[in-house]
């Protein structure tokens, strides 16, 4: 039987294993989005927003942070999260909580970013309209935000997508410890180098095909939003 | 009726803008007044925007001073705008008039009845539940008027309001200046449309390079023009 044919059956059937992997790849990943989002969407709209000195830069080192290398953070988190570190007396390291910090730091950036110049381009369309209902900063990011909000959700697919398919951090916080702190990616990499490809193909195709379900979700809900809203 | 509002007068005492070294306005004076339609004429980048901008308390002049009913610095809660080119919120229609009504601070038990009373007099009631920003050209200008009518307003500014529409969609956005008019809130608009300023003018103010070069109740003005320049627009020829 082909690696394709085992891969598949392993899918089909249920395997445990493979679905706890799975589960804890959605809850890593997902995690981590929701809590770079809550940073990251207000800062992105307060950056858009407010002038102040060196905001040029600001937004130049934002923009560069998107970038930034997954093995990097993952050991910035590893030295923070470690017994000597700052945050060592949390006992996080080799744990999920550290796996979602680390992914955090990723997407965060990228969520800003992207709020950011989705933001600061609605407002050049609404600023004298917010201006002269003589709207408070608050009143403005919200009705900003909320207007944004099915740009903003790209913004957030954006940084699924980089979560989902992190290893470099994950694997060093985390420790790809099998029923702990395995994910998909995490397995793929340990299966392929170990040559037991069927169940790492097997977890690259439920990875991909989460992806492109979690894609047309939002797209979905996307055009459905726009049809109501404009 | 409206009582008279506190806003009013509103006078313009030697205001000039200036950005950089090109002056938009040049030391005007001018008093807007309760009553019927004031109507700013002149050809493009004459300053009438920026007038209005001022006036509204958008734009601070470089010079001069501006007062609200004697007051300077009086926040534009009664005091309303209407762009050119309105940006529709992407919400509904009737949520564009439910944002400006909680902008404006308006009681939400009242929020229902106001935006059908206010679709109602725009006649876009049959698309209050359409996306704004899928409306025509010509929706659109009514619900940015339906939005700037929320504020409850005693003074309307409005840019232009009808450049760019077809006929029925002119006469649609003047039929409403009219009504709103009539109501006793005090209009200052922004046109080159000679035609609109017509029908719709009180008294007329015409620019030219940042200057008032003429400024009279509309029938002397458009039967007994004082100034060449104001006879060379009446005249339909161009004005450099």
């Amino acid at each position: 039987m082909s690696h394709d044919a085992t891969a598949l059956q392993l899918v089909l059937s249920g395997d445990p294993a493979l679905f706890s992997i799975v589960r804890l790849s959605l809850y890593v990943s997902l995690s981590a989005v929701v809590l770079a989002a809550l940073i990251g969407i207000p800062l992105g709209a307060w950056i858009a927003l407010t002038k102040f000195p060196g905001r040029q830069g600001v937004i130049v080192m934002l923009n560069a942070l998107m970038g930034l290398p997954p093995v990097v953070v993952g050991l910035a988190v590893y030295l923070s999260l470690s017994r000597s570190g700052p945050l060592g007396a949390f006992g996080l390291l080799f744990t999920p909580g550290a796996m979602i910090i680390a992914q955090t730091v990723l997407v965060a950036p990228i969520i800003a970013a992207l709020t950011r110049q989705t933001i600061e381009d609605l407002w050049i369309e609404y600023r004298d309209e917010l201006t002269a209902m003589n709207l408070g900063p608050v009143g403005r990011v919200t009705a900003l935000i909320w207007d944004a909000r099915f740009s903003l959700v790209t913004a957030l697919l954006a940084g699924f997508g980089r979560a989902a398919a992190e290893v470099g951090a994950i694997i060093i916080v985390g420790g790809n410890i099998e029923g702990f702190t395995r994910t998909m990616t995490t397995a793929i990499a340990l299966e392929t180098s170990k040559g037991d490809l069927p169940l790492a193909v097997g977890l690259g195709l439920v990875l991909i095909a989460i992806v492109v379900a979690v894609n047309a979700l939002a797209w979905t809900a996307r055009r459905a939003g726009e049809r109501l809203a404009g | 009726m409206r009582a008279p509002s506190a806003e009013l007068p509103i006078e313009f005492d030697g205001v000039t803008v200036a950005a950089g070294s090109v002056t938009i306005l040049d030391n005007i004076s001018l008093a807007l007044l309760p009553g019927a339609p004031t109507v700013l004429i002149g050809p493009n980048g004459s300053g009438k925007s920026t007038l209005l901008r001022v006036a509204m308390g958008l734009l601070a002049p470089t010079r001069g001073r501006i007062t609200w009913g004697g007051l300077e610095h009086v926040p534009p809660l009664k005091r309303a705008i209407v762009f050119q080119r309105p940006a529709m919120l992407r919400r509904s229609a009737a949520a564009n008039i439910r944002f400006a009504l909680r902008a404006a601070g308006i009681p939400r038990a009242e929020h229902a009845r106001r935006v059908y009373e206010l679709l109602e007099l725009v006649g876009l009631a049959h698309l209050a539940d359409r996306a704004a920003r899928r409306l025509s050209g010509g929706e659109q200008q009514r619900l940015a008027l339906a939005r700037a009518l929320a504020r409850d307003p005693a003074v309307l500014f409005l840019d232009e309001p009808t450049a760019s529409l077809d006929p029925v969609a002119t006469k649609a956005v003047e039929d409403i200046i009219r009504t709103v008019s009539e109501r006793n809130i005090k209009v200052v608009m922004a046109t080159h449309d000679l035609g609109e300023a017509r029908r719709l003018a009180g008294d007329v103010v015409m620019l030219h390079r940042g200057r008032i070069v003429e400024a009279a109740d509309a029938a002397s003005f458009f039967d007994r023009p004082q100034t060449a320049e104001a006879k060379t627009f009446l005249a339909g020829e161009l004005l450099v």
